[in-house]
């Protein structure tokens, strides 16, 4: 589904990827880890198409396309989806609107006729009742006010009504409670089928006790260092990165 | 007289012409007025950017247009029914190149609690009342609107809130400008009279809109509004003149204690416009909200100033205009507070915000706080930039095109100023405009 060959990328000429290889199939569920300043989010974004970053060298293929070639709405559209580590606040845009404006124009590139007003509140309270959010939180501006943890559930319920091919999460464990993280971790769970796939992007295993990854990634300056099973989730966790990073190197 | 300061206008020496034409001429008061107004604006002209006031706006364009006071034959110009803004709910009076048109005027009496009249009329009828309060405010003086205005008014609205009557039908006032061309413009001067009586509450809507989009004109309104001991008027003001218009308002507002006067003023029309709003805030506890928001693009050139005189205890005044500005329009905003000495508890706060949609826009933001008492609040904050690049990559993230996604945030930024707008119609007429603004260019 996902290939990405040599992927090297600058912000502000300053090399932050430095030759990333990562392939990841339909069905699978994979975790990059990787110290602070390793490369993870800058990944992320490059993925899913932010300005600001250069790619100098390197292709991705995303379902037979050059995703690199594809606008940032485009690549939403084609199935690609980025939960936020940091979600953003739009002040005056409400949530349901903003989600129905998302999911009818990603509808509107798939020359899909567009779901009226009834249809979408039926399929978004569908999701939000799993997710334990009510009307209310929908009528709000979108992530304006909410906590850590509502911006976080937001960012799935997002993701369950565009219903994306490809999911990468950012630190999407990060400032979670416990609750949260177990509601957080039930709706990535939810959307894993043998047609998705799931790139969990982490500093820590916590969130991986609960949503169990096919294959471990270890990210380190720009480069992932090693890959294995989960077990290798578990060993960064007892040994820290150090060892692994300073193996590798 | 020249000076640097200021620019000949030599429209106004069609004056001598025209004053055996204007009406009221048989009141000594009104004619002396007049002619006090028109030495003034023939001596002091327009103002320049020397000027501190108008350091950001020029009016030299105006200066160089052939100028001629709109006739009554001008009023007859054909303007029809259905092209005039209408607000469900509302009382229409419709005013045609500064006349007063009763066949596009509402029809049946005004609405209860309301005595109005057009200004030529109220010449006529209750001109001792007009003696104490016409010009009372808005006094002809260094001020080239109030001069321009006053020299040759030839109509307008006069309206009266009855004392403790809360007024349901808010009243719609439109002014339309016809006729013009290139080569020369036609120049109206409608002045309105509004005194909201002691408790009363109503609302009024201004409509400025043209004929034509090609009409060519100079609309230049004063309005002299009362609020008395506890009264309530609330103050829309949509500017949509055409872009071969100049529009230059003048509006002094006096509140007396207790009193509230809330002002709106969407800014989408006029190739140069200013509305300058001027609040006395003369009694304790009354309070001023003037909010607004402006949406430019091409040349348009739009100014927004704004002074409150705090001149009593206790009183609050909120500001917030919010401009949008494309291509190479400028935005001008410029907001002064004066506290007097004995104003003490005084809230005073005042915001101006800008977003661009392209590079050769620009804002000019001039806030002003002249405080002399001790015990108040006060704070200004201005912000101008393109739109928040997070938001915009948070919505294309989930897919929504780059276009859509700017006009979904334009929408909201101005949404904001109209939300708490609780007559629906109007809201959603104002709606209207700003989704027709976003449609020209998305």
């Amino acid at each position: 589904m996902l290939e990405i060959k040599n992927l090297r990328a600058s912000v502000e000429d300053k090399e932050i990827l430095k030759g990333v290889d990562l392939k990841v199939n339909a069905g699978e569920v994979h975790a990059i880890m990787g110290p602070n300043g390793s490369g993870k989010s800058t990944l992320s974004y490059v993925l899913a198409g932010r300005d600001g970053y250069d790619v100098t060298d390197g292709e991705v293929d995303f379902l037979g396309k050059d995703l690199l070639e594809l606008e940032a709405d485009e690549r939403a559209a084609e199935g690609l989806f980025l939960a936020f580590q940091y979600p953003v606040e739009i002040p005056g845009v409400d949530n349901a609107t903003f989600l129905k404006t998302a999911y009818n124009a990603i509808r509107k590139y798939r020359d899909e006729p567009p779901v009226d007003a009834m249809q979408f509140l039926k399929l978004l309270r569908e999701k939000q009742a799993k997710l334990g959010m009510g009307d209310e939180m929908m009528r709000r501006p979108v992530n304006v006010g909410f906590s850590g943890g509502e911006k976080k559930r937001n960012e799935i319920l997002q993701m369950a009504v565009l219903d994306p091919k490809l999911a990468i999460l950012d630190e999407t464990d990060s400032g979670l409670d416990i609750d949260a993280l177990r509601i957080v971790a039930d709706g990535i769970n939810a959307l894993r089928s043998p047609e998705r796939a799931v790139v969990l992007i982490t500093h820590y295993q916590r969130l991986l006790d609960y949503v169990e990854p096919d294959f471990v990634h270890v990210l380190s300056a720009g480069k992932v260092v090693r890959s294995g099973g989960p077990e290798l989730a578990l060993e960064l966790e007892r040994d820290g990165y150090a060892s692994i990073v300073s193996a590798a190197a | 007289m020249s000076s640097p300061k200021n620019i000949v206008l030599p429209y106004a020496e069609s004056f001598g012409a025209e004053k055996e034409r204007l009406p009221g001429g048989n009141l000594s008061w009104l004619t002396a007025l007049r002619q006090d107004a028109a030495e003034q604006l023939a001596r002091h002209g327009l103002p320049s950017r020397k000027v501190e006031a108008w350091k950001y706006t020029s009016l030299a364009p105006l200066a160089e247009k052939p100028l001629r006071l709109a006739q009554a034959g001008d009023a007859v110009a054909s303007v029809s029914e259905a092209d005039l803004p209408e607000i469900e709910g509302t009382y229409r009076v419709v005013f045609v190149n500064g006349r007063y048109r009763p066949d596009l005027s509402a029809r049946d009496a005004a609405p209860e609690g309301v005595e109005l009249r057009p200004l030529s009329q109220a010449f006529d009828s209750q001109a001792d009342w007009l003696e104490d309060r016409l010009g009372a405010s808005a006094r002809p003086n260094g001020n080239a609107m109030i001069n321009a205005n006053t020299a040759f008014m030839t109509d307008g609205c006069v309206l009266c809130v009855k004392d403790g009557a809360a007024v349901e039908t808010p009243l719609h006032l439109v002014f339309v400008g016809a006729g013009g061309a290139a080569d020369g413009a036609l120049a109206h001067h409608p002045r309105n009279l509004m005194v909201a009586g002691k408790g009363s509450k109503a609302m009024v809507i201004e409509s400025h809109v043209a004929a034509a989009a090609e009409a060519v004109y100079w609309s230049n309104p004063v309005c002299e509004i009362t609020v008395e001991e506890g009264a309530s008027l609330d103050h829309y003001k949509i500017q949509d003149d055409s872009l071969g218009a100049t529009h230059l308002s003048f509006a002094r507002a006096t509140i007396a204690a207790k009193g509230v006067y809330n002002s709106f003023v969407l800014t989408l029309g006029a190739g140069l416009s200013r509305n300058e709003i001027e609040v006395r805030l003369g009694g304790e506890e009354a309070n001023c909200r003037l909010h607004g928001a402006y949406l430019v693009r091409g040349t348009q050139h739009a100014d927004t100033s704004t002074f409150i005189d705090h001149a009593k205890p206790h009183c609050d005044s909120d500001e917030v205009y919010k401009g949008v500005l494309d291509g190479k329009a400028k935005g001008v905003f410029q907001g002064k507070i004066l506290v007097a000495k004995d104003a003490q508890k005084t809230n005073g706060n005042q915001l101006s915000r800008a977003i661009f949609l392209s590079d050769d826009a620009e804002v000019n933001t001039k806030p002003e706080l002249e405080i002399y008492a001790d015990d108040v609040k006060c704070s200004h904050g201005a912000t101008a930039g393109e739109l928040d690049d997070d938001s915009m990559f948070y919505m294309k993230a989930r897919g929504i095109p780059e276009d859509q996604a700017r006009r979904l945030l334009i929408r909201a930024f101005i949404g904001e100023q109209l939300d708490d707008i609780e007559n629906e119609p109007l809201r959603h007429h104002l709606e209207k405009l700003v989704e027709n603004w976003l449609n020209k260019k998305f």
